[in-house]
């Protein structure tokens, strides 16, 4: 139940709105929980809301260690 | 690996493996807190690759499944009441209550309506203003925040008809009672992503400090799991007990505070009962006083009465990770996904669920 699915920030509409693209289809989600969030930002959504802007960079990171192991098992 | 993310996936998968067994030294039993973890372990086919020595244990973090029957019984109670509307997650329709269920109920003529966010309890509200709507909100930390900015949307709208029956709990508190019982051996904990997005690293500092077990707060892609059981392996090999961060994309060392600010503006801790753990102080939210007004089970006058869990169902043993579903002598005779007498087996998120669908054994 507590499945989070990112999403990229599109627009901001009134109040704490915006429109958040999910892989094409759009819906709108309250960015009263992550007030931070800007247009072109990516969030994680939960029940409607954006809970967290995600770390582009943080993520990048992750996939460079993943490289990483992969390339020294290739190494040895 | 199953997915479809192709080679280089699994040449990511098979070098975290790999490192795995490497490090491993002594047999390491290790728990999944959260139901989102268990069912992608389980469609990743994680648990068959893992090297020997290396058993994965479901925990408790399933909210559909720890609510006990008393509380479903309550909250179904409530749609027998003239101009009561309920609102709830999918996940809770076909938990089975004592004598019945929300979607057996809905079939009688009672008005129970799925919601997806919480706000739309609160349109419902503004729509229908001779109707009383009753938030049947069930959730952990990910969910509360949401919860807690559905009730000050209420309140900022002036609806006088917008009620919540609050079943939300608290994961530090069910991992701290889990520890202390003292009736499972767990020797790390893949601890929950999204909760943790909330309220971030530091309350789970007691786990390694009082109790001297690691934690990795991880991610939910299988690469993310594989690389949260390294960290907690070779925590063990180094003799380390630390909470750590794998799921570092989403979330910060001190979590969402203005979240939280929320939760704690409108909430606050109570103690509360869980199937399986019995009764956890400070483990659940009520509303503050300043909200009572919307406090359902005052409002309608619903006490609460304790209910046994159905007969053999061993799901309060299964949430404590202390039975796996295949040692329960309902599972898959009488209790299938189709047919379930257990909430473990209703939600999609639930252990005996995620077992029967994907083949696990013990």
């Amino acid at each position: 139940m507590c499945l989070g699915i990112p999403g990229k920030v599109i627009s901001k509409r009134e109040g704490d709105l915006a429109e958040v693209d999910f892989g094409g289809v759009r819906r709108e989600v309250s960015l009263m929980l992550c007030p931070e969030a800007e247009v072109g930002d990516y969030v994680l959504v939960h029940v409607g809301f954006a809970i967290q802007r995600l770390e582009e960079e943080e993520a990048l990171e992750t996939l460079k260690l993943f490289e990483e192991i992969a390339k020294s098992l290739e190494r040895e | 690996m199953k997915g479809n993310k192709g080679t280089r996936e699994e040449r990511v998968a098979s070098a975290l493996l790999r490192e795995i067994g490497r490090l491993l030294r002594d047999p390491l039993q290790i728990m999944e807190v959260c139901g989102t973890h268990t069912v992608a372990i389980f469609r990743s086919g994680i648990r068959s690759l893992l090297p020997e020595g290396i058993e994965l244990i479901s925990g408790p973090g399933c909210p559909v499944c720890v609510t006990p029957t008393g509380e479903i019984d309550r909250a179904i109670a409530l749609t027998e009441r003239d101009g009561v509307i309920l609102a709830t997650f999918g996940d809770l329709m076909r938990v089975p209550g004592t004598d019945s269920s929300f979607i057996q109920r809905r079939a009688e003529g009672g008005d129970i309506r799925v919601i997806l966010s919480p706000l739309e309890a609160v349109r419902m509200a503004e729509e229908e203003r001779k109707r009383k709507v009753v938030f049947f909100a069930v959730g952990f930390e990910t969910t509360s925040p949401a919860i807690a900015a559905s009730v000050l949307e209420a309140e900022r709208r002036g609806l006088d008809n917008f009620y919540l029956l609050s079943s939300q709990r608290l994961i530090p508190p069910a991992i701290e009672a889990l520890l202390s019982g003292g009736k499972v051996a767990i020797d790390g904990f893949l601890l929950p992503g999204h909760v943790s997005v909330i309220i971030g690293k530091a309350p789970y500092g007691f786990i390694a400090e009082r109790f001297g077990v690691p934690g990795v707060i991880t991610g939910f892609e299988p690469l993310d799991i594989l690389e949260g059981i390294l960290m907690l392996v070779r925590q063990r090999r180094e003799g380390r007990a630390e909470i750590q961060i794998q799921y570092r994309r989403a979330v910060k060392e001190e979590g969402n505070p203005r979240a939280r600010e929320l939760m704690e503006q409108v909430f606050t801790p109570v103690d509360s009962r869980w199937r399986g753990l019995g009764t956890i102080p400070e483990s659940g939210l009520s509303l503050r006083e300043e909200f009572s007004r919307m406090k359902a089970e005052e409002a309608f006058d619903l006490p609460y009465i304790e209910r046994p869990d159905p007969p053999g169902c061993l799901c309060g043993e299964v949430l404590q990770g202390v039975k796996a579903p295949p040692d329960c002598p309902l599972f898959g005779g009488r209790c299938t996904p189709q047919s379930p007498v257990g909430p473990c087996m209703v939600s999609s998120e639930g252990t005996c669920a995620a077992y029967y669908k994907y083949g696990g054994s013990r």
